[in-house]
């Protein structure tokens, strides 16, 4: 059965890519319900993976492990581990949710865009199921594509410009990882067991390659994942393409891309380069916490909701890579949790974004004010989001960041409590420049007469925030079920790394 | 001598067909367009389905001046694919350009014939013969229009470049000839790799003859001058021909003759490979850097063949088997995306050199969202994005060549970066951008099919990767105890 759920979960929404294109192109709203009823199926069916899955076991599970290369070695090898399962879920939860807030905003070339948009999902769930590093990178690609179209077609004023911007930084970073992959398919080969993409192998060759061409390696991956992360320096594009895309382009880019980066940076980085992931953690964890502060700091001074937002993703994804480079069970657990804990509640505060801007088709703190007492439904929505965001205890955020700060401070990889002190500081930032923002546009005087009037939560965004909101109360009272779900893959992860630091100091 | 018999048929029967028979359709028949058009795609498909049945063959014939099957027969059906492809594109075109004169047909068919013997030659002679059929048969479709002054510039600078680049590949063939003391491939190839030559010195200056010659063919830098003149000039139905069989053609006898002259283990191998690696690295560089600055869409794409002329030279510089399949399919790859590129271009084309800048394209997903789609699949596909064919086989070269020269593979990666912003900027302005202007709707006709053709390659290619690398696998053991 987890076979089949797993194999619907990665080709249902294809299946349903190409039925939306047989649709004809006046039924728009055949289109969306093909859309979404597809996307639906692929949620449901990605929760049949979790009865059977065995959380204890560290190796991947459901596997199909077909050869379709054979002079490369490149197989259709997928599966699920600890740490992409919930990501898989993820993926899979939040599509449907940002096809139904695209069915008001999207009125131009409907049948596009969610044929387009179920073609990322297929992406998305390919890059987070793919044991094979040659299928890993076409998922990867294939992401770019829709993206692109998704922010040039669909998005704001500037839109063509930030889908560029977006297209190139993400194609310089990922022909960077081509070539590591083909140079560490080389050195299996010379290691012996053959030209190989299969990430198991690859996972024992690793380790056992010389620091000399190692560090490249290490690199070659990590500044490829570290631009889709984005970490501090690289992260210009993220502001530009929130802004522009379309409200679901930037929930599934918040929600789900984001973690393609630091997915990548634990299973290939860590997975893979133990030892250069010991030498440049330092270094990489000190952007981090640059990015966390600097993340923080920018967004206080926005007056652009949705690039506050953006913001905050930088900062907040900080403490991910930050946790991720603690190399210990603490830090790296958080870490994963901060990835879907992220994943909950910015969707959520892009969603707000949206439910605002549809009525006002403005953006700027300073037009609105006071809104909670035409709309007080859509503030508690916004109040959860937003204080799930912050990381206020007894919703999500808390768990994993507090986690990743932990780690951090105990790290004898970093060795300094002074990245847990400095980066401590990104939480109260947070605080300040969320509620700071909540207080000036749900709070105050409704003095603006273009705000008397606005209307409340409809049916359909409902349907968006309340499902994310219970996730968000549920995963801050009760983190254990998915902490157990990814506990011991993460374990197994960090008892490698640490293995070879004994052996290799 | 069966083997003999039926694996020429293919090269057998074009020869007939077109010679013979063909020129007897137009001499005694009257108004008989059709007919040729007819007549000449059928002998293109009887040809192919010929060179399929036979492909299992391993045998030389006509005195050891060609081979039969395997690698020669792929081409053969390559070639012809490409001609039929280009014929149904061609007609509509032709038509509405109002120059639709039965001979650019039989130009084609032998320009096909030409190439088939470049990939079925054993020998240097037959080599020269197929190249030169070749390539006078395109210099006179450069010119099919003969009121446009573009396209008679590009034909007589073709022409003028060509017969120079074939003096080069003459003298290479007696310079070889003169140290080797043969024009047999096998032969060369033995005395090469035994060391038994009599003058190293000319052979050297023989063979680079034969890098420069064959660098002019497949518009390698710093021979490619001449390709975007004769690719804009060209009528774009040519340019879609020969810029695709034609290079793939050129690349058949570059395999050829590089495995022949460069034996692993030979004392100039080394130094070949390392100017070769120059030559791509410059040329693809060249190639995508000069794309970019292009405002008009058949130079830019010119530039890009000349780029990806550079890739392909990657594995020659790999003279290995898996360099060598590499290219194979990567030319099988390009064919269709190229061919399938300027099949576009063709149809948007309007009279005289109307709707040939790239900004005339902006819009065209709102007029034609159609053709923008799949103008768009080729343009990712010639950027190299996964799942389209391109990334596969460019893939490959990198495989094939990162082992032997790491850097070359950088200066690649490089390169792919600076065309996915052209080939991006196309499809920018496809989708992103309004139109301005009047427009008339595009008529496809015919050429619908060689874009579903070429369209469905493209994305569909990359899953037939293992099959494509098992058959041309079974080629290269066998090689040289074929060519004897």
């Amino acid at each position: 059965m987890g076979v089949s759920a797993l194999l619907a979960t990665l080709f249902v929404p294809l299946a349903g890519a190409i039925a939306v294109m047989f649709i004809h192109r006046d039924q728009a709203v055949a289109a969306k319900r093909t859309a979404l009823g597809f996307s639906i199926f692929a949620f449901v069916a990605s929760l049949f993976l979790l009865p059977q899955f065995d959380s204890s076991n560290v190796s991947m599970q459901y596997v199909i492990d077909q050869a379709w290369i054979p002079t490369l070695d490149a197989g259709f090898r997928i599966g699920v581990d600890g740490i992409s399962l919930p990501l898989v879920l993820l993926t899979a939860l939040i599509m449907p949710i940002a096809l139904l807030a695209s069915f008001d905003p999207i009125t131009k070339n409907v049948k596009a865009y969610y044929a387009l948009m179920l073609l990322l999902q297929f992406g998305m769930t390919g890059v987070f199921v793919s044991w094979d590093t040659f299928l890993f990178y076409i998922f990867w690609e294939l992401i770019l594509i829709p993206m692109y179209f998704i922010i040039g077609i669909w998005g704001g004023k500037d839109r063509i410009y930030a889908a560029v911007k977006f297209f190139l930084y993400t194609l310089v970073g990922s022909l960077l990882m081509l070539l590591a992959i083909i140079w560490l398919g080389l050195q299996a080969k010379w290691a012996g067991v053959g030209f190989t993409a299969d990430l198991i192998e690859l996972q024992k060759i690793g380790p056992t390659i010389g620091m000399d061409v190692q560090q490249w390696l290490f690199w070659a991956f990590a500044i490829s994942f570290l631009i889709k992360v984005p970490l501090f320096p690289l992260h210009t594009w993220l502001p530009d393409a929130h802004v522009q895309a379309p409200t679901a382009g930037s929930v599934i880019l918040a929600g789900v891309l984001l973690k393609l980066g630091t997915y990548g940076l634990i299973r290939f980085n860590l997975g893979l380069f133990p030892q250069a992931s010991e030498r440049f953690a330092t270094l990489i964890s000190a952007l981090a916490v640059v990015g966390i502060v600097y993340g923080a700091l920018v967004a206080m001074v926005q007056t652009d909701i949705k690039k506050l937002v953006a913001y905050s993703s930088v900062s907040h994804l900080g403490f991910v890579v930050l946790g991720i480079f603690s190399m210990n069970n603490e830090g790296v657990q958080g870490a994963v949790l901060q990835m879907i804990n992220h994943g909950i509640s910015t969707p959520m505060l892009f969603l707000c974004v949206g439910v605002l801007y549809e009525r006002r088709h403005t953006r700027e703190i300073s037009d609105y004010g006071g809104v909670t007492k035409v709309m007080p439904r859509f503030a508690v929505m916004f109040a959860v989001a937003m204080f799930a965001s912050v990381g206020l205890p007894g919703l999500n955020g808390f768990v994993g960041e507090f986690l990743t700060l932990l780690g951090a401070f105990k790290s004898t990889t970093l060795g300094t409590p002074w990245f847990t002190i400095v980066s401590a500081s990104g939480v109260i930032f947070a605080a300040v420049y969320l509620l700071w923002m909540f207080q000036r546009v749900m709070f105050g005087t409704n003095d603006n007469p273009e705000n008397h009037h606005l209307r409340d939560l409809n049916v359909k965004e409902y349907w968006q925030l309340v499902p994310l909101a219970l996730l968000a109360v549920w995963l801050g009272v009760q983190p254990r079920p998915l902490m157990m779900l990814s506990e011991q893959s993460v374990a197994a992860i960090v008892k490698a790394a640490a293995i070879v630091k004994v052996i290799q100091p | 001598m069966n083997m003999e018999i039926l694996g020429s048929l293919p090269l057998v029967v074009i020869w007939l067909a077109l010679g013979a028979v063909g020129v007897a359709i137009q001499a005694f028949v009257r108004d008989n367009t059709r007919l040729v058009f007819g007549y000449y795609i059928f002998t293109l498909a009887l040809t192919a389905v010929l060179a399929m049945m036979h492909a299992g063959y391993k045998a030389t014939a006509f005195s050891g001046m060609v081979t039969v099957g395997g690698y020669a027969n792929y081409f053969d059906v390559l070639f012809c694919g490409a001609g039929i492809m280009s014929m149904l594109a061609a007609r509509p075109y032709l038509q509405r350009e109002g120059i639709e004169l039965d001979e650019f047909y039989t130009l084609l068919v032998s320009a096909v014939a030409g190439m088939m013997l470049i990939a079925h030659s054993a020998n240097l002679i037959s080599l020269f013969v197929g190249v030169e059929l070749m390539s006078i048969s395109f210099y006179v479709m450069t010119g099919f229009l003969r009121t446009n002054i573009r396209s008679i510039e590009g034909a007589l600078k073709y022409f003028l470049l060509g017969a120079f680049a074939s003096g080069f590949l003459v003298y290479g063939m007696s310079l070889i000839y003169g140290a080797t003391g043969s024009l047999g491939y096998g032969e060369i190839h033995a005395a090469i790799a035994s060391g038994n030559v009599a003058y190293p010195k000319l052979l050297a200056i023989g063979c680079v003859m034969m890098a420069v010659a064959l660098g002019f063919k497949v518009a390698a830098f710093p021979f490619h001058q001449w390709a975007p003149d004769v690719y804009e000039g060209a009528p774009s139905v040519v340019t879609a021909f020969m810029s695709t069989a034609g290079k793939a053609a050129a690349f058949s006898a570059f395999v050829s003759i590089f495995m022949s002259i460069m034996p692993q283990g030979a004392k100039l191998t080394p130094q070949l490979q390392d100017i070769l690696a120059m030559m791509a690295a410059i040329t693809m560089l060249v190639g995508n850097i000069t794309a970019v600055a292009q405002t008009n869409v058949k130079r830019m794409l010119a530039y890009s063949s000349v780029a990806h002329a550079g890739y392909l030279v990657m594995g020659i510089v790999a003279n290995s088997d898996n360099g060598h399949s590499a290219i194979v399919f990567y030319v099988t790859s390009y064919v269709f995306m190229q061919l399938g590129a300027f099949v576009v271009v063709g149809l948007l084309e309007r009279g005289n050199e109307d709707n040939l800048q790239i900004s005339d394209y902006a819009g065209l997903a709102k007029r034609e969202p159609v053709l923008a789609f799949i103008m768009s699949v080729f343009m990712f596909s010639l950027a190299g994005i996964p799942p389209m064919a391109g990334f596969f086989g460019k893939y490959l070269l990198f495989v094939s060549v990162i082992e032997s020269h790491l850097w070359l593979t950088l200066v690649a990666v490089l390169s792919s970066l600076i065309s996915a912003y052209f080939y991006l900027g196309l499809v920018v302005k496809m989708y992103f951008s309004e139109s301005e202007g009047h427009h008339q709707p595009v008529q496809s006709g015919i050429a619908g099919i060689t874009l579903a053709i070429t369209t469905a390659a493209s994305i569909v290619l990359g899953l037939f990767t293992s099959q494509m690398l098992a058959l041309f696998a079974t080629w290269w053991p066998t090689w040289w105890k074929v060519l004897g």
